[in-house]
């Protein structure tokens, strides 16, 4: 299936026809949009049950870790999934200050908070990982301590978009006083990830170095990759079908109060 | 307005760069997660305090002296006898990377109470589901 987020909120004038044969616009508030979103969740279940049983019963138990091993196919997913999200907060904050174009606001806010999810199933996958494996739960190493420092930073995004949107008695996703400051703070908090992502190969760490994302891959097993593989597909677009959600919701809801600022994007009826 | 807000601009900036810098150089010690036995070997009196000690675990050195579990640790060529006080985890093996934290004592032994387990990012298939094999 092809299609296309269409962020500019604009009907497609007069290659709709056209447009119509191939794209939807997935965040439409429509039923045919509904429909394709619904297509994408079964698809994200499929390539989640998959996931499950490459994982849980296909791909052979570790030699060193033994069955610990297998907590991989959560924490991988969660945290690079958890980077798209945020990459997904940085485009979306980019093409806002760029165009001024309050939808991509409500995707920066969807990202942002799915990322933070993420991120806490990584920290929290990563450190059962840790008890059975390392031996414990925490150690105040640098990729746990800049994971915590990610998710620290977005979640205080999130904090900031409700305080700014209290004080101003400003609608978050649909006010630029709410926008603007959020969207300096999610360009700003992305330079965090490329500290994550690397703080194993730049300090000395506990944790592992990355096996896929490797100049020379180290071996893994192919039924591992196979598993991880899988559910990376899964989580990415069962992250995805979330995003959509959000930002479906989230237009719904402003569309159903009575708007109070003279800039909002034209609510669509079915 | 607009000056105002340049100037408040400028203001933040200089607070987040002076934070940044703060952050820097607070971290420029404690960033090493640990240290490694040439370093400690070098400068024995830097591991009179506690210390974070990584390296592997010397195949054939590790034998168990009553509460006590001794092994050398090696890296890069230089290895310390380890006295270990507790048992390990349970991943801890000959061969394979450990973390440990403790003092250096004057008779050069390293003692220890506490390990962590350090594997690597190869993953391999378990020939033996029963009783693990060794790594390597």
């Amino acid at each position: 299936m092809k299609h296309a987020a269409n962020p500019s909120g604009k009907r497609p004038g007069a290659d709709r026809e056209i447009m119509r044969a191939s794209t939807v616009d997935l965040v439409a508030d429509t039923a045919r949009a509904a429909a394709a979103r619904r297509t994408m969740v079964w698809t994200a279940g499929g390539l989640a049950t998959a996931a499950t049983v490459a994982g849980g019963w296909l791909a052979p138990p570790d030699a060193v870790q033994g069955p610990a091993q297998r907590l991989m196919y959560l924490h991988v997913p969660a945290a690079w999934v958890a980077y798209a999200a945020f990459a997904v907060v940085l485009a979306a904050s980019g093409a806002y200050l760029v165009g001024g174009e309050l939808r991509w606001d409500r995707f920066a806010r969807a990202g942002a908070e799915i990322g933070v999810v993420l991120t806490a199933v990584a920290i929290a996958t990563g450190s059962l990982w840790g008890r059975l494996v390392w031996g414990a739960w925490w150690a105040w190493d640098p990729r746990l301590v800049s994971t915590a420092l990610l998710l620290l930073a977005y979640a205080g995004y999130l904090a900031l978009r409700r305080a700014v949107s209290d004080r101003t008695d400003a609608r978050d996703g649909d006010d630029h006083r709410v926008a603007r400051p959020a969207a300096l703070v999610g360009i700003l908090g992305f330079l965090l990830v490329p500290v994550v992502h690397f703080s194993v190969v730049w300090w000395r760490s506990l944790h592992q170095q990355a096996t896929v994302f490797a100049p020379q891959r180290p071996p893994i097993d192919p039924r591992m990759a196979l598993a991880l593989l899988l559910a990376v597909a899964a989580a990415t677009l069962a992250a995805l079908c979330v995003l959509l959600h959000r930002v479906v919701r989230l237009e719904r809801r402003l569309a159903a109060d009575a708007p109070r600022t003279a800039d909002r994007v034209p609510a669509r009826i079915g | 307005m607009n000056r105002r807000r340049t100037g408040r601009t400028a203001v933040v900036a200089v607070l987040l760069a002076t934070g940044a810098v703060l952050v820097t150089s607070a971290l420029r010690g404690t960033l090493t997660y640990y240290r490694t036995p040439a370093e400690v070997l070098r400068d024995p009196d830097a591991a009179r305090e506690r210390v974070r000690l990584g390296g592997d675990v010397v195949p054939g050195s590790l034998r168990r002296d009553g509460d006590l579990l001794v092994f050398r640790l090696a890296e890069g060529g230089q290895a310390i006898t380890v006295e270990q006080l507790g048992a390990p985890p349970g991943t801890f093996r000959e061969g394979e990377g450990v973390v440990i934290e403790g003092i250096l004592s004057a008779d050069g032994t390293f003692r220890s109470d506490h390990v962590v387990v350090r594997h690597g990012n190869e993953y391999r298939p378990s020939t033996s589901p029963v009783e693990p094999v060794d790594a390597r």
